[in-house]
């Protein structure tokens, strides 16, 4: 019976529905005077939401079929159509499951009845930013991709700044809006090009257009900036830890987990229109994503501002999926089959490896500052102790982003290393195997950056007295336990997660034969799940045997011995800025992390400060200054708006009349 | 027939002329709902019986003609002003714009492809002429209460456009921007009383102090 149901039931008008309810969820709340009720039926409206979507879009993954709709408009642009092929299947089940996640997570970290003024309008815009990032993957219209695209950029900026009393989060919200619109202005230039090119409004099918027209490197590099830009790519990358760092955590965990993927999706699902992409377009892509990953984890590791440093990890882990989608790309230039369904799936998994543990990690991030009042890691200090469900779960979300057996980081990584050694024996791309050594680098960066997060946030001795709350840990727990549940799952049994990713790359590269591959290195990963199951099980073992012994004898607690000094205080650890001094010193003409030291003279020192400034490089020496020039120089265009009602009504009658004068 | 509704249309026209050449607001008033009766009364002239006529007619000479111009009489004796001292524009200048646009529009409408049975009537001259019109005084005026009486006029203009539709209009459509004319002028109203108590004076270019800087 139910069977019969759901397949009487269309699965795109399932989703459709999804996400309708998912997008009007904050309404509710919107005109309730008693504050609480409407947070927590968003929240129950949202999970049902997310369920139905996720079952629907796991069931349209794994047979591997396109589900679509149409919608009437009467806009003058083509029909509305939508349509849910693996691709978007496979970018929705993130959508669903954090947006889920994060509104309940919501009801203990940001709960109505202390927050009255600002809860109603993040509930409301935050089921909005859910909402238009599941229609952004259903569309197939360019003007309805734009409109949702657009709604999706604009709920994310006042989410950004919901705590818009604070100078610094205005400001974050402003470059965020800097940023996403220029990526707008170069996505319309790509849009109308493609309209040119094909004639209708409608995106067009995979593989049905040729790469090697005059006008279609234009049309690459619009694409790339503009989905760069919203994915944060690069050179682009300098909206990202502003806006993040001062977003409510669950708000960072969906742009983090999920908006930024957008980008990515943007960038497969253009790529995957041209049937003949040079070589050249698959290197620059994996250069530019080489970068962003070795930049963007060493300005984490520069960082002392927690939500920044996982901003800034983001960076990073966007650029590995750029790598592995210019790794495919340049695979299905050199007609290397394995390397396109190489790279092509462990972009996708990691798509979903870091839409699993980034929120983790900022939604524990929130429980954090929610306890400690702080973002800054260098007066934290033994959370562990107080909080240590918490400190698991987040420990679980480290060493999973860090890419360490057996969590569902290494599972990614460990399909683009297999990439880049299958061309130990071609001779063309032989180059590829420089690529290694430098995800290897970025991987050890990581270790380093996510051991000094962990260690000086949950281990030691609180390095400062806390203003922080007490209370909902058990709203904010259960979404944290659900991801580490589920990075553990995918770690476990990766073959599984091919398989939903398979199903993606298939149709991404529908003329290549790789159902073979997929079959192949199903096997191989199989492999890889029994020797995870192994090492969990040791791991397992390990600890109880320690808090058997443990239990055994009495533990007593003291303080670190210091050298006989007398006088120490919690202060007197190794920091956060002081455990990767040494390292960022060594990149530090890139980071510009400025350590103010004082000048010490003397046996017995005045009282003095040592600081830790985070340095925005590229937004400090390079945009802010372009930003200055560019506003002197349009000035003049401030004095057409000048206050006086008679001139605007005047600039009304001018356009009449000009208009009026060129119809004659 | 077609005499007549001309020759109302020129008296249209002229008080277009009188609205630009005078500064005292309680004449303006008078003439612009003077315009008003005059248009009510113009779709009886052009199209045939019907009680849907009847209503309109009845309803534009009472809104147009009576309850506009009481509230901004009120507006008026309340703000206690009576005359634009110094418009953006002075009166010889304004009229002399007026006349160059009226001219204008009888020229541009000459080269519109119009359907033959509207193409000796002059309405669409006249409807581009009141139009153009409420946006000189738009511009040139000061006073908040001659930028009501712009609006008007501006309005009327649209209006004249729209006679030549009478029939085929719903009465919905015209219901609905009647409404609109009158929730306008009493919005106006308010905000003109809010002017003059903030700002002591109903001088709209004081209004940019409220610009950004």
């Amino acid at each position: 019976m139910y069977s019969v149901l759901q397949d009487s039931v269309d699965p795109a008008l399932l989703v459709l529905d999804a996400t309708l309810v998912m997008g009007c969820a904050g309404i509710p709340g919107l005109f309730l005077k008693r504050p609480g009720p409407g947070q927590a039926v968003a929240a129950l409206c949202t999970t049902l939401a997310a369920l139905v979507g996720i079952a629907t879009a796991l069931k349209l993954l794994f047979s591997g079929t396109t589900a679509s709709c149409s919608l009437a408009w009467n806009l003058p642009f083509g029909s509305c159509e939508l349509a849910i092929d693996p691709l978007s299947a496979l970018f929705l089940i993130p959508v669903f499951l954090v947006t889920a996640a994060g509104s309940l997570f919501a009801v203990g970290y940001w709960p109505a009845v202390r927050n009255r003024r600002s809860e109603p309008g993040l509930t409301f815009f935050y089921g909005i930013l859910g909402a238009s990032m599941a229609l952004v993957l259903l569309a197939r219209n360019t003007l309805f991709f734009m409109m949702v695209w657009e709604v999706m950029a604009l709920s994310a900026y006042f989410l950004i700044v919901t705590e818009h009393e604070r100078e610094e989060v205005r400001r974050a919200g402003i470059i965020y809006l800097l940023a996403t619109h220029c990526g707008t202005a170069l996505l319309l230039l790509f849009f109308s090009l493609l309209a040119a090119r094909t004639g209708s409004f409608l995106l067009p099918a995979t593989g049905s257009l040729s790469a090697l027209t005059p006008l279609a490197p234009v049309m690459a590099v619009a694409a790339l900036i503009g989905f760069g830009a919203k994915a944060g790519l690069m050179p682009l990358h300098f909206w990202l830890p502003p806006a993040h760092a001062n977003a409510p955590s669950h708000v960072s965990a969906l742009m983090s987990g999920v908006m930024l993927k957008m980008g990515i999706y943007g960038i497969l699902r253009s790529a995957s229109f041209f049937y003949d992409i040079p070589l050249l377009w698959g290197t620059l892509l994996t250069i530019v994503g080489l970068t962003s990953a070795l930049l963007g984890i060493a300005f984490a590791l520069a960082q002392r501002d927690l939500k920044r440093l996982l901003a800034c990890s983001s960076i990073e882990n966007i650029g590995i999926i750029t790598i592995g989608t210019g790794v495919a790309l340049v695979g299905a230039a050199s007609q290397s089959t394995e390397l396109v369904y190489l790279g092509a799936a462990g972009a996708l998994l990691h798509v979903l490896n870091h839409s699993l543990f980034k929120p983790l990690l900022f939604l524990g991030s929130g429980v954090i500052i929610h306890a400690t009042g702080t973002r800054d890691m260098n007066l934290m200090g033994g959370l562990g102790k107080t909080m240590p469900r918490i400190g698991g779960l987040f420990l679980v979300g480290t060493v999973a982003i860090c890419g360490i057996p057996p969590l569902n980081g290494f599972v990614s990584e460990f399909l683009l290393y297999l990439g880049f050694f299958s061309q130990i024996q071609g001779d063309k791309l032989i180059y590829l195997m420089g690529a290694a050594p430098l995800l290897a680098l970025v991987g050890g960066l990581a270790v380093l950056t996510f051991t000094k997060l962990y260690s000086s946030v949950f281990l030691g001795t609180p390095r400062s007295l806390w203003s922080g709350h007490r209370g909902g840990e058990l709203p904010m727990g259960v979404p944290m336990a659900l991801f580490a549940l589920l990075c553990l799952l995918i770690g476990v049994v990766p073959q599984t997660a091919l398989s939903l990713v398979s199903s993606a790359v298939t149709a991404l590269f529908p003329r290549l034969p790789l159902s073979p591959l997929a079959v192949e290195y199903g096997a191989i990963l199989e492999k890889l799940s029994l020797a995870g199951v192994l090492l969990l099980t040791i791991v397992l073992v390990i600890t109880l045997l320690w808090r058997w012994r443990l239990g055994r004898e009495p533990v007593t607690a003291a303080p670190t011995w210091g050298c006989g000094y007398q006088r120490g205080t919690s202060r007197m650890q190794y920091g956060a800025t002081s455990f990767s001094e040494l390292a960022v010193s060594i990149g530090n003409g890139v980071l510009g992390q400025r350590i103010g030291r004082p000048l010490l003279t003397g046996l017995f020192p005045e009282r003095s400060e040592c600081s830790d400034l985070p340095s925005e490089t590229l937004l400090d020496r390079i945009i802010a200054p372009f930003l200055q020039a560019v506003g002197i120089a349009f000035a003049f265009l401030r004095r057409l708006q000048n206050g006086l009602m008679h001139i605007y009504v005047l600039y009304i009658f001018a356009t009449l009349f000009i208009l009026m004068l060129w119809a004659h | 027939m077609i005499t007549l509704a001309d020759q109302l249309l020129v008296l249209v026209l002229l008080i277009n002329f009188i609205a630009l050449g005078t500064g005292r607001l309680i004449f303006a008033i008078r003439a612009v709902a003077v315009q008003g009766v005059i248009l009510g009364i113009l779709p009886g002239m052009i199209h045939s019986f019907s009680w849907h006529l009847v209503g309109i007619t009845v309803v534009i000479i009472i809104v147009k003609g009576f309850v506009i111009p009481h509230l901004l009489g009120r507006a008026v004796r309340s703000a206690e002003i009576k005359r634009e001292v110094e418009p953006f524009l002075g009166y010889v200048p304004t009229l002399l714009l007026g006349a160059i646009f009226t001219a204008f529009a009888f020229g541009f409408s000459g080269s519109l492809p119009m359907v033959p049975e509207h193409q000796n009537y002059m309405f669409v001259p006249a409807s581009i002429a009141t139009l153009m019109t409420g946006f000189l005084v738009l511009t040139t005026r000061r006073k908040a209460i001659f930028q009501v009486i712009g609006y008007l006029i501006l309005e009327n203009g649209i209006f004249i456009f729209g006679l030549l539709l009478a029939g085929a209009m719903p009465v919905m459509v015209e219901a609905g921007a009647l409404l609109d004319l009158l929730v306008g002028t009493f919005v106006m109203g308010i905000v003109i009383n809010q002017i003059s108590r903030e700002f002591s004076s109903l001088d709209t270019s004081l209004l940019t102090s409220l610009k950004e800087e």
